[in-house]
This record gives C-alpha cells, structure tokens and sequence, in this order.
C-alpha cells in the first residue's frame, strides 16, 4: 500500500524539514516496495510542487486555495486523512513541526491508527513487527515504541534525517476533498512573522545565550555571531524570563527543543532543564568563564574564558575563514 | 465557565533517566514524581479564567499513586478532581478515557500542557479534539476568554498566528500562557477534603507499546581551545566537525 507524505509549507514554500520528511517517506516507501503519494495543502505554485518529485514522490496530490488557504488543523486532519483513504495509504508520514503537532494526532484519531510522534530514525520492519525510535524524556532517552495498529501515522523530528535527492518531477493532480463547514470553527486572525532571519526550530546552527551575557544590551554580538554563521539565536529560560529576549527563544525542558547540527552556548551554565532542549544537537560548543559549569560535561569543544572577549575574536576568525573560503 | 484541565505525573525536572530489565522498563526507583510543568501553566490559567464565575476540574488518568500529584492540583485551586484508575497505557488510551467522561459531563473550555516531559508526545489535545469533534490548538503561548469565544496565540515557525475559536475547545498550554501558581497554607489544607472521584476505565484498543529504551551516546570527552585562539575552534568546527 502506498505510502502518504504531508508536505506543509509556509507561506507558499516548503520548508527544509519538509524535504527532510519527504526523504524519509521516500525511504519507508522503499522499505515496503511501494509508492510514494504526497498532499499539498494551500496556495503553492506548480514549480514549486515539482520540487517534492526531487526527493522520491512519485504524485502530489495538490489541495489549492479557497477555504484551505491557511492551516487550520481540524480541517487539514480531515483533508489528509480522506487522501489517505483514497490512494488507500496505511502509512502517513508529516514533519514533527508546530501544525505537524496538531495534526498528526487528529489523524490518527481519523484512521485509527497508532501515532508516533518524533521519530528520530527509519522504522524497522522484522517479524512482523514495526517499530519506530523516538525521543523521550525531554531528550534524555530515545524510546522505541512499536505500531500494532494497520495503519500508522509517523511525525518526523526536524533535523533528524538527512534530504536524499533522489527521483524527478512528480506529476501534479488536483484534488478536491469534501469539505465540512464544522471543521473551520477556528479562525486565524493574524499571522505575525518575526524579523529573524533564521527560525529557531530549523536552524542548523544555534547561537545561545544566558544569564552570562549581564543584560539585553550585550546582545549586539551574539546577533552579529549568528549572522556571520547563518545561525538563529536561542536564550535560556531566565533570559527571557527577565525580557532580556522573547520567549520564542528560549530553549529547553520548558521551552523550545532545538536539534541543530552545531548550537553554540555563551554564557550559559548548563543546567539540566537547559540541557533537556537542546543535548541532541549534533555537535555543542561551550564558552564560559567557569572552567567548573557542568554545561562543558556534555560539550564537544569548549573555551574557558569571558565572553566578551572570546565572542568578538570568534566573530573575526570566521569572518577570516569565511573570506579564504 | 466550567474548566477541565488535564493533569500528568512525570518525574521531576532534575531527574537521571535510567532503565532495567534490559533497558525494557524505566526504573521509577528513588524517583519523585510532579505535576508537568506544562500542566501547572494550564491550572493556572483555567483557575484565573473562572475566577468568581465558574469553576475548574482536573482529570488524571492513572493509577492510586498519582494522588499526591492530584493533590497538590487541588491546593492550587482546582476546585475537585477525578481519577480514572488505570496505567495510562499511551496517549490514545488517556484521550479515550478523558473523552468518554467529558461526553457524560460537558466543559466549557479543556486545557491540556503542550506535552508531558516524560514522552513528549503533544499529542493527547489533538485526540481529544478529534474524539469530541471540537477545534484543538497544539501549543498556545496566549489565552483569552470572552463571552463564547477565545482568543488563542499559537506557536509557529518564525513567528505567531492569533486565532478565535468558539468554546468548546481543547488547547495544549505553554509557557506564557500563566505563571505556575504555588499553594498557599489554606490552599494546602482545603485540597485534603476537596472531592476527589475515582472511576473505572472503559475498554479500549490500544495501538503502541514501548518495547525499549536507550540513552543517547555519550559525547567523548570535550576539547578545550585556549582562550587566545578561537581561530582553532573555527578549524576544529570546520575540518573535523564539519559543521561549517
Ligand atoms: C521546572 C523547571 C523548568 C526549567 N526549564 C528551563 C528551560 O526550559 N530552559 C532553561 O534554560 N532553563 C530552565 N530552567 C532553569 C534552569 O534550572 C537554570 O536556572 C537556567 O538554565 C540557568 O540559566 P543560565 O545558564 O543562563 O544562568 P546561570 O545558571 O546563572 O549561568 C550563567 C553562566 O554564565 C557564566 N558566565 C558569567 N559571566 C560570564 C562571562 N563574562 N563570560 C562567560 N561566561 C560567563 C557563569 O559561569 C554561569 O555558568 C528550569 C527550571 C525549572 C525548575
Ligand atoms: N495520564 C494522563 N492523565 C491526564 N492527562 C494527561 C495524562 N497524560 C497526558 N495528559 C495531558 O496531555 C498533555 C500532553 O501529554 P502528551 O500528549 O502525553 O505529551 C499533558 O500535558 C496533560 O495535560
């Protein structure tokens, strides 16, 4: 049975995450010798479609405009599931991402199907068993939770799989679900785009910092930090708990996980709630002025020393090794 | 305005994770277990929003020794609490369970935490919505309630969407919603006779199981770069991280 990919996009584009997830389905789809169908929701433009046949599917399935225009998740829950239905998908993959969160539970809900929520691997498929890898513990363990129902529906944690290229153009069908006036009881108001060049949630590299940095005057070099690496800013909790920065930034057990491949902590002790969003990151540089901060037990590289001193030499060494390269 | 906020037992924030029976079971060993934090932000909220016009009930399912956890919801403010006594098995399970009861006994408003800190699964909102065919809204940062309809700030990728949504409707709270309440003397001493029903599960099917766990790898140990020298750091990031 094919297998069902949901591509979101914002704005009209499509995310990295979303490519990654596609990757991933490709890869599913591969594992069972099948097809791999994907559905857009949304007012996205042809080329942009073909894009999806870039990364393994086979056939979009392109919902446009009207009252889908913008993400409402009884609804889209609704539209994905009948796709699901109609290709007579049993597996049904999505991005971990915000609207993912909303969706994937009501989908599962619709097919009766077993929910894994940030997954961070393929499935494995032996014995008649299908099993998937997931965080748990707020990044502290991994725990594998095996589907034991027909269908499946699988979120995707961002940065966790790597986008293969692999496949051509997909064809576009147009498709026009039954829609149910019950199901657009929420109505978005006003979407509010921050002026961050980089989103937290899909950065590749994290520039963070904490109660180290004294006040919210001091963070010029972080911003400039993370603009010389393409990078999205993060804070800990009681940074944004004093308004130094938004909340949007804070990153941990109580706020926003990041898994980047590079997250860089300045002045930031490393306690474990601290630690809970964020030890998944790929690799982690430390820099504070305690040799002692328990945040240098889980780094990979680190430097002992005040920030304002190490962060604006930081800065000028790759802006160095930015122009030889 | 009658709340019903859903309530989870996790082990505290602090706590080393670790497993037995051959990385099978989670050892709950020496382990002290809390209300999620997200759950606090919740009761929080529900309690401010029915302040002198309503009231709030909390809902846990689980088994007898979650009762402190259900307690110290009371000493918070919640103004009674049920207990449906079974493992909550996962999130499917929980969902049922809290939508059947809420089917017998109608809220205005259900609030859950965005997620529990124990599976992070940000999952049992979006069940309940579905299971009760009402508007769920994953991880809220802002709510808002007037008359029949809220205002909710929800949480997306670069940036934030505001919606309206009519009651009834089920939201995952997080921070910035409220601030955690502490219970205060009397508080702590009204939750001991404050009603606290405890009924049976239905039967349900359930579609997961948790068949092991693992710890994430150790990272080696860290390399330290001189102060002096963060041009080495660039090279270490570059020729041997590969990151930039
Ligand atoms: C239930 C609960 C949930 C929580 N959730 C979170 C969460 O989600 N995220 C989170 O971050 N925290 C969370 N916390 C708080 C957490 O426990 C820590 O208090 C917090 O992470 C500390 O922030 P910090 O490292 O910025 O500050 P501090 O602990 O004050 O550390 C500051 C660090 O800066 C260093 N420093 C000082 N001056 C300099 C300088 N000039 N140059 C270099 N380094 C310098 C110091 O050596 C120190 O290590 C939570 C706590 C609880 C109880
Ligand atoms: N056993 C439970 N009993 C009642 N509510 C729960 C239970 N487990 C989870 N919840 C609620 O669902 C939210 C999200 O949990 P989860 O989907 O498991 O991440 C939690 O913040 C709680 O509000």
């Amino acid at each position: 049975m094919p297998v069902l990919i949901y591509t979101e996009n914002s704005e009209g584009k499509f995310k990295k995450s979303t490519f990654e997830a596609v990757s991933y389905a490709r890869a599913i789809a591969d594992q069972n010798n099948t097809s791999l169908t994907a559905i857009s929701i949304g007012n996205v433009s042809a080329g942009e479609l073909q894009n999806i046949g870039k990364y393994g599917a086979e056939k979009v399935l392109n919902v446009s405009g009207g009252k889908l225009k913008d993400f409402v998740n009884q609804a889209y829950a609704s539209v994905i599931a009948e796709a699901a239905k109609k290709i007579g998908a049993d597996i049904i993959v999505l991005s971990n991402s915000f609207s993912g969160r909303g969706l994937a539970p009501r989908i599962g809900v619709k097919l009766e199907a077993g929910v894994i929520d940030g997954a961070v691997a393929l499935p494995e498929q032996k014995d008649g068993k299908f099993t998937v890898k997931k965080t748990a513990f707020s990044g502290k363990a991994f725990a594998t939770v095996e589907l034991t129902s027909a269908n499946k529906v699988i979120a995707l944690t961002p940065n966790a799989y790597k986008i293969v290229e692999k496949g051509s153009a997909a064809a576009i069908e147009d498709f026009s679900p039954e829609v149910n006036a019950s199901d657009f009881k929420a109505m978005i108001k006003e979407i509010v785009r921050s002026t961050d060049k980089v989103s937290l949630p899909d950065a590749e590299i994290v520039v963070s910092g904490g109660r180290g940095l004294k006040g919210p005057e001091n963070w010029g070099m972080l911003e400039e930090l993370a603009d010389v690496l393409g990078a999205a800013l993060a804070c800990s909790k009681p940074v944004s708990d004093a308004d130094w920065r938004p909340h949007s930034e804070h990153v941990g057990q109580t706020g926003i996980a990041v898994s980047p491949n590079l997250y860089i902590a300045v002045g930031i002790s490393g306690a474990i709630q601290h630690l809970a969003g964020v030890s998944s990151s790929k690799v982690i540089v430390v820099i504070n002025k305690d040799a002692e901060a328990p945040f240098f037990k889980v780094a990979d590289y680190g430097i002992v020393g005040d920030a304002f001193e190490v962060v604006p030499q930081l800065i000028k060494a790759i802006k160095e090794y930015k122009a030889l390269a | 305005m009658k709340a019903l906020v859903c309530i989870s037992n996790v082990p505290d924030t602090t706590t080393k994770i670790t497993f037995t029976d051959n990385n099978t079971q989670f050892n709950t060993n020496g382990v002290q277990f809390i209300l999620n934090p997200y759950d606090e932000i919740a009761l929080a909220r529900a309690i401010e929003l029915t302040e002198g016009n309503g009231s709030v009930t909390v809902i846990n399912v689980g088994e007898a020794n979650t009762e402190p956890t259900i307690r110290k919801a009371l000493a918070i403010g919640a103004t009674d609490a049920v207990r449906i006594n079974a493992k909550p098995h996962d999130a499917w399970f929980v969902a049922y369970q809290i939508a059947q009861y809420i089917k017998a006994n109608p809220f205005d408003l259900i609030l859950t935490g965005r997620e529990s800190i124990d599976y992070n699964g940000s999952k049992v909102a979006g069940m309940l919505g579905e299971l009760l065919d009402i508007p769920s809204v994953s991880i809220i940062k802002k709510l808002e309630v007037n008359g029949n309809e809220a205002t909710v700030e929800r949480e997306i990728e670069g940036g934030k969407e505001i919606l309206t949504i009519p009651l009834p409707f089920v939201a995952g709270t997080a921070e910035g919603v409220a601030e955690p309440k502490i219970p205060n003397m009397r508080g702590i001493m009204s939750a001991r006779i404050k009603p606290l029903s405890v009924i049976e599960p239905v039967e349900v099917k359930t579609f997961s199981e948790i068949i092991g766990y693992e710890t994430p790898a150790p990272r080696g140990q860290v390399k330290l770069v001189p102060a002096s020298d963060p041009a080495k750091l660039v090279e270490l990031l570059h020729a041997e991280a590969r990151v930039i």
